[in-house]
């Protein structure tokens, strides 16, 4: 028997929702945007009605040799995924689903990306138009579904990570790529300090990598691109073979590194390439895990957060606290802003929800 | 449209005095180099859209970040514009001056601050030329990899103000892909970092609203860019067409193969022959159209994937497949293409170039609709694509001299971005907005969604004073010329300095 996938059933409830938030904005209720309900952990919970976009769902337009999908906010993820591979073609930023209700809408509010993120890009850098219910409840469209647009402002990559807090995304269209003719994923025994060494080198040099991570003592890669490139780098480097499921596995924080018995918080260090060791107090080793070539660094740790963000401020990033998770994290998941661009934060929140209806503290306090 | 600044039509400014003013930022901003005789503003009246013409008030060119700072507070409490400018290459008048404002010439801060190969970053003052970019990261084996046609005279703050293109944009992308982190001052003369060197920043993704924002948000002082390793090979294959609907098709075809070439250009026969008798590429004068396909990557892989594409085209119904034999070749090759635009400039007294975007599968019949309407019109089309992406640079050829071929070249035009906005697609894929096509933007945004622009406007810049008339119209500029879509609202310009 064939295997079936479940399919949603496409619908367009856009002007129920944007009823819904046309009433909310004329009580001023606040509303708590959700979609698979798989991402709460990243953020500031929100205190408000629910608005769910899940039976808002479905792909609109798929053409695989325009490289464009428009979908629905409410559309599963892994449906999307799977409609997408049924063409050879695949989401470039890898975005982590953290359950199987996971829908499009979470991955633009959350902007989160996989492991292939510093070769491919990040969410918003394939996001090429969204759909979006303002304030007033009018659903609006910015950018399209075309490569290249500069007609107005960029508002559809500015939704990208907002969380919900500017407005309601309600459909987005997005740049697909072909899947990768050949994949070989490698492991390679080497301290950490050789390992950032070497992937600063292979950096300038256009090898057909597109996953790093080190983690207790080796470096995990993918090598993806034609069969003969792919051949040729894996000859090259040696090492030993590795299961192309760890990268899920390690983009769905599946690993033992992240396991939920550890009680300490799970932070995220987002770091420039080639940034040594943060020498953190009491951190171990094994307490961190490099991804990303070294420029996302997972870190468990019960460290204060001002001493661990000032660290990662000191080298050029910020560092974000992903413990609320399970309930134990205490501070703040995301870093706090410099003065003058939290003023401009709050300017823009005051011009897009005056009312301040968006998912209201989901970023910050006053956002 | 009238060029000039219509306080009716584009809002209502602070009316200014010239010599209060230049008293005022003089005393305020001592060392900074203003200009205000009318012969020192001449050569600051226009950008790369040289038929639209307005002498700044004043142009200031600073040296320092405090003489920006200042420059910003002093016009902000006087309620005096501020045009920004980097190289004045822009090809839809971003950078017009105002008769009443101050043009910011941001060409002094040309300095490369570093280039880090191991991060694989370089950090640019605005006033950087994009090619110089990568010429500085060479030695390394990176480059910058955005290349507008503009890009041996272009500075990288003009990139980012409109979010720049080039030919290798579908594999590569735009600037905004390729700027990591800006440095800004605000109208109300504070700095502020948006983004980051590392992959990203906490809080909203200002950096994404401010790339293309045509400097209407903030003035960039400093910008961040990502560097990419050469790719080893580059190789290009030259494909006729006796026919420019196949060709169009054979584009698509390419990309269903699974393939995304580094640059996928097409020219059409009036095209091909003006670049043959300009820069004699070897271009096949008979056909009626050609596709340049350029592969990239790992020696390997190219080889393999021009096969692939050799054999799509084949299967297309080129008339003839040529590969470069070597990088001279290849370089010639491109060198009728990037040439197209002066070359297009030799056979006619003047053209009117358009930068409309729509998906490539409206290919063919935006150019069968492009052909029927230049016989309608009268007027030869020379069609330049970047057609991997989809955004086309048709050329309007014709003579202002002509009675009545003016009018008849801006409604051709009009009707072309018509057609395009029908299509699915949008007015502009990398020259901007600016005055240009401000009205245009009418056709493309319903007036909600303009009003959504300009809430975002007024949370950077409530007073309107930063390059005000520019990129984002008014709802009373769109209901007076909104009726009349993309019609009658261009005026033409004669031959473009491009490269």
């Amino acid at each position: 028997m064939a295997e079936t996938r479940p399919t949603s059933t496409d619908q367009d409830i856009s002007e129920a929702l944007g009823e819904r938030v046309r009433r909310a904005a004329e009580a001023g209720t606040p509303l708590r945007i959700e979609g698979g309900d798989t991402k709460a952990f990243y953020g500031r919970p929100v205190e408000g009605e629910t608005l769910s976009t899940r039976e808002h769902r479905g792909i609109t337009s798929y053409d695989p040799v325009e490289l464009i999908v428009s979908v629905r906010a409410g559309t599963p993820l892994a449906e999307l995924e799977a409609a997408l591979a049924e063409q050879g073609q695949m989401l470039g930023c890898e975005p982590p689903h953290f359950g199987a209700d996971a829908t499009v809408g979470g991955m633009v509010a959350t902007g989160l990306s996989g492991p292939r993120r510093p070769w491919a890009g990040s969410v918003r850098d394939f996001v090429l138009g969204i759909r979006l219910i303002t304030q007033d409840g009018v659903q609006q469209r910015f950018g399209g579904e075309v490569m290249k647009n500069v007609a107005g402002y960029d508002l559809s990559r500015l939704m990208v990570g907002a969380q919900g807090t500017l407005g309601l995304v309600t459909e987005v269209s997005l740049k697909v790529l072909p899947r990768p003719g050949a994949r070989h994923s490698l492991r390679l025994e080497m301290p950490r300090a050789e390992a950032m060494a070497k992937l600063a080198e292979w950096g300038r040099s256009p090898l057909p990598l597109t996953a790093a991570a080190w983690h207790e003592g080796a470096l995990h890669l993918r090598l993806e691109g034609g069969p003969s490139s792919v051949a040729a780098t894996r000859e090259r480097l040696g090492g030993d073979d590795l299961d192309n499921g760890f990268w899920e596995d390690l983009r769905e924080q599946r690993l033992a590194f992240f396991s939920r018995e550890d009680a300490r918080p799970l932070w995220r260090l987002s770091l420039p390439h080639n940034t040594p060791s943060l020498d953190l107090p009491g951190v171990a080793e094994a307490d961190l895990l490099y991804d990303w070539g070294g420029t996302q660094r997972w870190l468990r740790s019960d460290l204060d957060a001002d001493i661990l963000r000032e660290a990662c401020a000191r080298a050029g990033g910020h560092a974000t606290c992903l413990g609320a998770r399970e309930g134990r994290g205490q501070a703040d998941p995301f870093m706090p802003l410099e003065p003058v661009v939290e003023k401009y934060h709050r300017t823009l929140k005051a011009q897009l929800d005056p009312k301040g209806i968006f998912n209201p503290g989901r970023l910050y306090a006053a956002i | 449209m009238n060029i000039l600044y219509d306080e009716r039509l584009d809002g209502e400014l602070a009316p200014t005095d010239k010599a209060e003013v230049l008293a005022d930022l003089q005393r305020s901003a001592p060392g900074l180099t203003l200009l205000h005789r009318e012969e020192d503003l001449r050569p600051f009246e226009c950008d790369g859209l040289a038929a639209y013409r307005v002498l700044p008030m004043l142009v200031a060119l600073p040296e320092t970040l405090e003489q920006v700072e200042t420059l910003m507070k002093r016009c902000r409490a006087l309620g005096v514009p501020v045009v920004t400018r980097g190289a004045g290459t822009g090809l839809s008048g971003g950078a017009l001056p105002l008769e009443q404002g101050v043009l910011l010439v941001m060409s002094r801060f040309n300095r490369i601050l570093d280039v880090d190969p191991d991060a694989r970053i370089a950090r640019l003052q605005p006033g950087v030329r994009n090619l110089a970019i990568s010429e500085a990261a060479a030695p390394y084996g990176l480059y910058y990899a955005p290349d507008p046609s503009s890009q041996i005279a272009c500075s990288i703050g003009g990139n980012v103000a409109e979010n720049a293109g080039g030919v290798h944009c579908l594999k590569y992308g735009l600037t905004v892909h390729n700027v990591m982190k800006v440095e800004v001052i605000t109208i109300e003369g504070e700095r502020m970092t948006l983004g980051s060197e590392a992959l990203d920043a906490p809080g909203l993704d200002l950096l994404a609203l401010f790339t293309g924002s045509e400097g209407m948000l903030g003035v960039v002082t400093e910008i961040t860019v990502k560097l990419l390793p050469k790719p080893e090979t580059a190789k290009v294959l030259m494909a006729s067409f006796d026919d420019v609907e196949k060709a169009g098709r054979a584009v698509g075809d390419i990309i269903a193969a699974g393939i995304i070439p580094g640059g996928l250009e097409m020219m059409d026969r009036l095209a091909i022959r003006a670049a043959e008798d300009f820069v004699k590429a070897g271009y096949p004068v008979e056909a009626e159209a050609i596709l340049l396909c350029e592969l990239d990557g790992v020696e390997a892989d190219v080889d393999d994937d021009c096969a692939t594409v050799r054999k799509v085209l084949e299967k297309a119904g080129a008339t003839d497949i040529r590969q470069a034999r070597d990088e001279a070749e290849r370089a010639l090759f491109w060198a009728g293409r990037k040439n197209a635009f002066p070359a297009v400039g030799r056979m006619s007294p003047d053209y009117y170039c358009m930068d409309g975007t729509i998906p490539r599968r409206e290919l063919p019949r935006v150019l069968k609709g492009i052909a029927e309407l230049s016989e309608e019109y009268g007027l030869r089309v020379a069609n330049v694509f970047h057609a991997g992406d989809g955004n086309m640079h048709p050329l309007i050829l014709f003579d202002a001299n002509r009675e009545g071929e003016l009018e008849q070249a801006e409604a051709f035009g009009g009707k072309i971005l018509e057609l395009c906005v029908e299509a699915g697609g949008s007015i502009t894929g990398e020259h901007g907005v600016g005055r240009e096509k401000i009205n245009q933007m009418c056709a493309q945004f319903a007036p909600s969604e303009l009003t959504v622009f300009h809430a975002v406007k007024a949370a950077f810049d409530p007073g309107r004073l930063l390059n005000p008339g520019k990129n984002i119209p008014t709802l009373a500029r769109c209901a007076e010329f909104g009726a009349m879509h993309v019609h009658n609202n261009e005026l033409p310009h004669p031959e473009l300095p491009r490269f």
